[in-house]
């Protein structure tokens, strides 16, 4: 702009700086709406996020298989130097489990002939997904990971997510080709335990730590570190009896868990679909909306 | 006015995209998964330097809103409270639109003091509304390994956007 400024500027420039100034408050306003509007709506927002994730799945998934080798590269470096000492450890252990599994041979026989005897209701059945993690978020406010599964391949809202050794967390929102697996350490999260022998229930809620703990515990039970905690299956979402981890410390602030799951090595989840025939198919006649 | 032609123009758009490109690829990259528990918590702010970097030399090819958008498609993909992404940019950008003058001319070390600033202040309007959106108080120290991770990642991704700058905007 080399011409002289003529009125037309004179009167625009104030113009254009007002305007710039009125977008700046626009925005930060936008930007309060948008957090009353994540605290209120959820089903606005749940559907954004899905469509967000479903687009940017596709680059995840390309962009982590990369990433996935470089840390398997590394896994086995470390392997490698520690190969002595786990294989003697391993050998121990094959021997240790050898024992155990003839007792669970004996028991699981045992366990099917007292069922018979009772005549229980069987236990629904349940299908399994198995998905890539392509998207990890470990942040101080959401611990979540995307996984590359989603409805096409029959996953659903809710359903138990689990690596091999215990529970990982839960499917919340469900794209197309992507979910989003809530870890049970996020401080949303909320799962109804059983812990130890005595059974006792209780609820175990994350806060973002690494250890979730362990919520409205009966006043007189007593837990103590190394008990085991399952899922319950109390509010029909998850399957009775998920190995979810063990209580790790007894403290005067709560009692914590440690999970099974290895947050650090977590490269396939296993999405289990579980389904209630008996009882929910009667009422829907035939038509399977078992989606709470 | 000069022709120009339909590909230089094209070109043009093409090369005026790589500011927002830059920063995109940056938040898909904090995404993929670390299988490090250690490094998770102090993952360095990568799309915040980004937006101080591009808010300071391409302020026209990242404008104000494309913070605001950018924060928003952040905090949508992270599962993040929802504003939290926003907040953080359009402090970084308005900290800097405020200081333009002192930007303008600055070396590259008062560059890194500014941004030692503005990622205090970014990360800590962060902690107070991730605090008050979750109803909790976040634990401090991991946003402070986090601030210190950010910052000591300046330097690196300076370079890296300066090469970029200097490749396609040039």
């Amino acid at each position: 702009m080399k011409q002289r400024p003529g009125t037309v500027v004179r009167l625009a420039t104030p113009l254009k700086a007002w305007a710039q100034r009125f977008a700046v408050f626009l925005l930060i306003g936008a930007t309060f709406s948008l957090m009353m509007l994540g605290k209120v709506d959820t089903v606005v927002v749940e559907r954004a996020r899905i469509a967000v994730l479903d687009a940017v799945a596709p680059m995840l998934n390309v962009a982590s298989r990369p990433v996935s080798s470089i840390n398997q590269a590394f896994d086995e470096a470390q392997n490698l130097a520690a190969l002595r000492e786990q294989n003697a450890a391993l050998q121990e252990e094959v021997r240790r489990l050898a024992g155990w599994y003839q007792e669970a041979q004996r028991l699981s026989g045992e366990n099917r002939s007292l069922r018979s005897l009772v005549n229980l209701a069987p236990d629904p059945q349940h299908r399994s997904v198995s998905a890539r993690v392509i998207g990890d978020q470990g942040s101080a406010y959401v611990r979540s990971v995307l996984v590359a599964a989603g409805s096409q391949e029959g996953v659903r809202k809710n359903q138990a997510a689990l690596t091999g050794s215990g529970l990982a967390g839960r499917a919340i929102e469900v794209g197309w080709r992507a979910t989003r697996i809530l870890l049970i350490t996020d401080i949303n999260s909320r799962i109804p335990v059983i812990v130890g022998q005595a059974r006792d229930r209780a609820v175990l809620a994350g806060d973002n730590s690494e250890h979730p703990e362990l919520l409205y515990l009966a006043p007189g039970t007593t837990v103590s570190p190394g008990d085991r905690v399952v899922t319950s299956g109390h509010g029909g979402v998850f399957p009775a009896g998920l190995p979810i981890g063990i209580v790790a410390a007894v403290e005067e602030q709560g009692v914590r868990v440690r999970a099974f799951a290895d947050w650090s090595h977590m490269e396939f989840l296993q999405l289990i679909d579980y389904e209630l025939p008996k009882l929910l198919q009667p009422l829907t006649n035939g038509a399977a909306v078992v989606n709470p | 006015m000069e022709q120009v032609s339909l590909w230089h123009r094209l070109d043009l758009v093409a090369r005026g995209l790589a500011p927002l490109a830059i920063t995109f690829l940056l938040m898909i990259a904090t995404l993929l998964p670390p299988r490090t528990p250690e490094i998770a918590p102090v993952m360095p702010a990568l799309v915040l330097t980004a937006v101080y970097y591009w808010a300071i030399f391409r302020p026209d090819l990242l404008p104000i809103w494309l913070a605001f958008l950018l924060g928003v498609v952040h905090d949508l993909l992270t599962g993040a409270p929802l504003g939290l992404g926003s907040a953080v940019f359009l402090t970084t950008y308005l900290a800097v639109a405020a200081q333009r003058r002192f930007f303008a001319h600055a070396t590259f070390a008062m560059l890194w003091a500014g941004f030692l600033l503005v990622a205090a202040m970014a990360l800590m309007v962060e902690w107070a509304f991730g605090s008050l959106l979750q109803l909790r108080v976040v634990d401090p120290l991991e946003t402070l390994l986090r601030y210190g991770a950010t910052v000591a990642a300046y330097p690196c991704l300076a370079w890296l956007f300066g090469r970029a700058q200097q490749a396609f905007l040039k």
